[in-house]
């Protein structure tokens, strides 16, 4: 039962990892690739370590809080770094998407 | 079971990587490879959890904090040297 609840977190956090990356990799402009990592990895990194404090946490040494320093930090400096890098893309006005009359992606977009 | 799900995640975490350094490699501007960089660290991170986790020892969260913090900061100066053109004024 915990061992399913593990492999549970285990894939949905490496899966979520796997799915910002594939994000920063595809995504057409910066602003759009900004948004993709900053957030799935995060929830990604999350959830890998909530299973990995229960896995140290049910080896009968006590509870585990290593875990718990890393996710503080992470949780803190995501936004930090987040909101600066996006205003550096502001401050060097990188070319971004303009929205369509339909509110979606503009037609031939460059791949990647 | 566990064992099973940890190989998969290391190969998608991996595949992860592959995948940040692809956009750091291409850019196409610098903070697209700033961007770049900051996934590669946040996925070590979790690469280095899932290596704790397979091996089964506490060892790795030292280093995973490590790079957690020296990653910010580095993060942090190359985004402030492209808005100032300076880190510490």
């Amino acid at each position: 039962m915990l061992e399913a609840l593990l492999s549970l977190l285990i894939l949905a956090g490496a899966l979520f990892t796997f799915i910002g990356s594939l994000g920063l990799a595809r995504l057409p402009d910066f602003f759009t690739r900004l948004h993709a990592p900053t957030k799935a990895t995060t929830l990604g990194v999350g959830s890998l370590l909530i299973a990995s404090a229960i896995h140290f946490s049910t080896q009968g040494e006590g509870l585990s809080l290593h875990e718990v320093l890393v996710t503080l930090f992470l949780f803190i400096t995501a936004p930090v770094s987040g909101h600066l890098l996006g205003k550096t893309g502001l401050h060097l006005r990188l070319p971004r998407l303009g929205k369509q009359a339909d509110g979606g992606l503009p037609p031939g977009l460059p791949p990647g | 079971m566990m064992a099973l799900a940890v190989t998969l995640a290391l190969a998608l975490v991996a595949a992860a990587i592959a995948l940040s350094f692809w956009r750091l490699l291409i850019g196409p501007s610098a903070p697209d490879r700033i961007l770049a960089l900051d996934t590669l660290y946040i996925n070590t991170i979790a690469l280095l959890i899932l290596l704790g986790l397979r091996l089964n020892s506490n060892l790795y969260f030292e280093a995973a904090l490590l790079i957690a913090v020296i990653g910010f900061v580095g993060t942090l100066a190359l985004c402030k040297y492209l808005l100032r053109g300076d880190i510490i004024e």
